[in-house]
Order: structure tokens, then C-alpha cells, then sequence
């Protein structure tokens, strides 16, 4: 099969790289672009742990063709922390322990990160039905949902 | 192997011609939260990937010069949800299409492809044919309209002829003390398939329904629109006695499967209860308009 070269921005900076046209985009990052901080769970949707945005949309990584990237603006985990210093969303799950085996833990940074650029003051149901789509077999959800809302109220006192 | 191609053409003729030369191996790809799901399954081995989301009319959602409402195919239901106007307008519509998965698959999943997979269980199908969408295809022979209930064919299969392209839905006007809602029965409280989903679309004058239409999902190998429940809900004042002929409607016209999510009699009950409820919240709606 012919590989198509796909130019695309990732994080930030102009990227290129080499992919069969039926390549996902979760295959793409973690292949040829060495980002393995999408982790693939499920491979159809239901997971979220492949997380990504595309033109600030949260999207599932794996359903997505790696080829559809061309010209968007990809965002991805590895993106998240500015040099050593961490997102106050990474921060919070750190401080309150809100990750065990970890591989949900990057799909739920990005999507809450998602979530609090499209709404700083979200309720606990918001946040409980906006995380649906991201499943965790280890932490029971509490301690993620605790810990979004309370970057939410730090990053409002900040701001 | 037949070596997949994958296009992402700017124009609509483009895709018209590739997608028709392609004939039984050309899929098209708008959100692809089915498309990817099946390819990776194994059950469709498409030759060639159209992407539609190039073509602006596609991706567009536009009010119309009599006040309605043109969605493009491939606008993603978090577009919609983002639009300033259209939730207000048409919000059982709008819950129906973000009801299909979780937000990352809202970021990407269109009530075209919605549509186009021919699920009877599609959440945004039964708020479209209530609503009274008209579609808009085009292919080989040119462009066509149809009401958006005669799009499925059954599970899997749509009426769009070989290399049509499904480009966009038209929502009517409005007229005032109109609204509609949709609501479907799961066992759990988010991301799951519809046992019973139902969307009721109505105006109300002086207290009287004047005007009304019933989509009905999940219980028949196409969504159903129910006529008969219509017909009991327009001339009355919403009472007792209308709902509960058009409850007794929607159970009627349910031609439902036994499976793990529901049984016949389940569903053909679940049907019947959520007209009520459906119409309720749709009146409710519509007295503010």
C-alpha cells in the first residue's frame, strides 16, 4: 500500500509524517510520531483513553484516520504541561490522587482540560456526564470528578 | 487486498464522481464513529474513502430565507450544539444528536452519518422525521429532495441510489407556540443504544395542538413516523383522553425485536409512555414560544 505523507501541527509545532491511508490517528501519534501518551483501550470510541482535540474539539484518537489531519491543529497530552511545569489539571491529579494504574489518566486530562475551556464553573453532573466517555476501571470516578472541580475553582481564583 | 484510497475532495461533483466510480467498494466518511468502527471490525473493506468534510456545503449550517434551518451532512453534533441559534429553535432535535456517544464522539459524529448507517436505533433520526427534515442528495443523475423517513431502508440500508451522496437537512419554520423533544429509553443513564426513542414535534394555539408529528426509534427495522399518534394529538388540548390515544398509536405501530436490551412487550410498552412524556416536555417547550 502506497503511504500518504500527511502535514499537520501538533502541539503546536508543524509536524509531518508517513501513514497508510487506513491508519488511525492514535496509530499515527504513537507510530511514527513517537507520542505514546494516547494510550489505545478499546480501539472503537468507547474508552476515551486515546483523548486528543482537533481544532479544540475533543475527539477519540482512534476514530479518527490519521490521513484527516492534514492542516488541523492537533493537540495532544504531550502538550498539556509547559516545560517542567505541569497543567494545574496534571498538578490536582497528582495532589489528590486521582489516577491508580494511570492509562485513563492522560484521555481524562484532556477531556476535563476541554471541558474547562468551554466552561470554567462546571457542577459535579456536568463534569460526571461531560467524563462519560472516558472510562476508569481503577479509581470509582470520585476522586477524578473532586479533582476537576477543584482546578476549576483554583484556575477561577487565579484568573 | 484491494489497496484503499483515501480522498478528500473541495467539491461536491468531485465526490460525486469518485464515490459513483467506486460503486459497491466506495464508503463515505463524515464523523466516521461508524465507518472506523466497521472497517476495523472487519465487516466493511471499502476501495476508496470519500471525506465529505472539505465540501463546504457538508459542514455548513445555515437559516434559511423563510426562518428554517439547512444542517451540511457532515456537521458534527458539538458544531451544533456550538451554533447560537439552532438549539433554541429546535432543541429535541439538538438532545437527539447529543445523545449519539460520548463528547469526543459529539466532536466528530453527524445526524447525517447518523442517518446514513440505517440503525432504527439513531438517536437524531426520529427528532428529524418529527421534525419534518427534508433531505437533500445528490449523485450521478443530480440533486433530489425526499422526507427523511423514506432515507431508511432497514437495518444497515438506506434508499439513496448508487453513488448519492446525502448533502444536507432542511428544517421548516416555525411558527409560533411551536417546539418538539426527544427521549429515548436505556437502562443506564448515558452512552448507550435506544431501546425506544421517540421525538414528538408540535404547535400549540390557544392551548389547542394545531399541528403535530411522532418519530418513533428502535422498535421496527426503520424508524417510524406515526401518523396515528399525530392525528390524536392535533385538535385536542394535550388531555388525557388525546394522549392516551396517541400513546396507544405508538404502541400500535411498534413491530419491535426481542434482544438484550428489551423484549417486544417492553418495548411496545416503553413506547406508549414515552409519547406522553415526550409531548409533555414539547409543550412545555412550545408555550414559551
Amino acid at each position: 500500500m502506497a503511504k500518504v505523507h500527511v502535514t499537520t501541527t501538533i502541539n503546536g509545532e508543524p509536524s509531518e509524517f508517513l501513514c497508510e491511508p487506513n491508519d488511525t490517528m492514535l496509530d499515527a501519534l504513537r507510530g511514527p510520531l513517537g507520542l505514546t501518551g494516547s494510550k489505545e483501550g478499546c480501539a472503537s470510541g468507547d474508552c476515551g483513553a486515546c483523548s486528543i482535540t482537533v481544532d479544540d474539539r475533543l475527539v477519540c484518537s482512534c476514530l479518527m484516520l490519521a490521513v484527516e489531519s492534514e492542516g488541523h491543529q492537533i493537540s495532544t497530552i504531550e502538550g498539556m504541561a509547559k516545560g517542567d511545569r505541569l497543567h494545574p489539571l496534571q498538578q490536582k491529579f497528582l495532589e489528590m490522587a486521582a489516577l491508580q494504574c494511570g492509562i485513563c489518566t492522560s484521555g481524562m486530562l484532556v477531556a476535563s482540560d476541554a471541558l474547562l475551556k468551554r466552561n470554567s464553573n462546571p457542577s459535579e453532573e456536568e463534569v460526571r456526564f461531560w467524563l462519560a466517555g472516558n472510562l476508569c476501571r481503577c479509581t470509582g470516578y470520585d476522586k477524578i470528578v473532586r479533582a476537576v472541580m477543584e482546578t476549576a475553582a483554583d484556575m477561577r481564583a487565579t484568573n | 487486498m484491494t489497496e484503499l484510497r483515501y480522498l478528500a475532495p473541495n467539491s461536491l461533483d468531485e465526490a460525486i464522481k469518485a464515490f459513483a466510480a467506486a460503486g459497491s467498494a466506495g464508503r463515505i466518511l463524515a464523523g466516521g464513529t461508524d465507518l472506523l468502527v466497521q472497517m476495523r471490525a472487519g465487516v466493511v473493506k471499502p476501495g476508496l474513502i470519500v471525506d465529505i468534510k472539505k465540501i463546504a456545503e457538508m459542514t455548513k449550517i445555515e437559516e434559511t430565507a423563510d426562518g428554517g434551518f439547512r444542517v451540511g451532512a457532515a456537521v458534527s453534533g458539538m458544531a451544533l450544539y456550538d451554533h447560537v441559534s439552532f438549539g433554541k429553535v429546535w432543541p429535541g432535535v439538538l438532545e437527539a444528536v447529543n445523545l449519539i456517544g460520548s463528547k469526543q464522539v459529539q466532536g466528530r459524529a453527524s445526524a447525517g452519518g447518523n442517518l446514513c448507517n440505517g440503525s432504527p436505533a439513531g438517536d437524531s433520526v426520529p427528532a428529524m422525521v418529527a421534525a419534518g427534515a427534508i433531505v437533500t442528495v445528490q449523485g450521478p443523475d443530480g440533486r433530489r429532495e425526499l422526507p427523511v423517513e423514506q432515507v431508511p431502508a432497514g437495518p444497515g440500508r438506506t434508499n439513496l441510489k448508487p453513488g448519492e451522496i446525502l448533502i444536507s437537512f432542511t428544517l421548516p419554520p416555525r411558527p409560533k407556540g411551536s417546539s418538539d423533544a426527544y427521549l429515548r429509553m436505556i437502562p443506564r443513564t448515558e452512552m448507550d443504544i435506544a431501546v425506544v426513542g421517540l421525538g414528538v414535534s408540535l404547535t400549540l394555539k390557544d392551548a389547542i395542538c394545531t399541528a403535530a408529528r411522532v418519530g418513533l426509534g428502535a422498535v421496527a427495522p426503520t424508524v417510524l413516523l406515526v401518523d396515528a399518534a399525530a392525528k390524536a394529538l392535533i385538535g385536542s388540548k394535550l388531555d388525557d383522553a388525546a394522549l392516551n390515544a396517541a400513546a396507544a398509536a405508538c404502541s400500535a405501530a411498534c413491530r419491535p425485536i426481542d434482544d438484550k436490551r428489551g423484549t417486544i412487550v417492553y418495548r411496545t410498552k416503553v413506547a406508549g409512555v414515552l409519547l406522553k412524556r415526550t409531548t409533555a416536555i414539547a409543550a412545555q417547550r412550545a408555550q414559551g414560544n
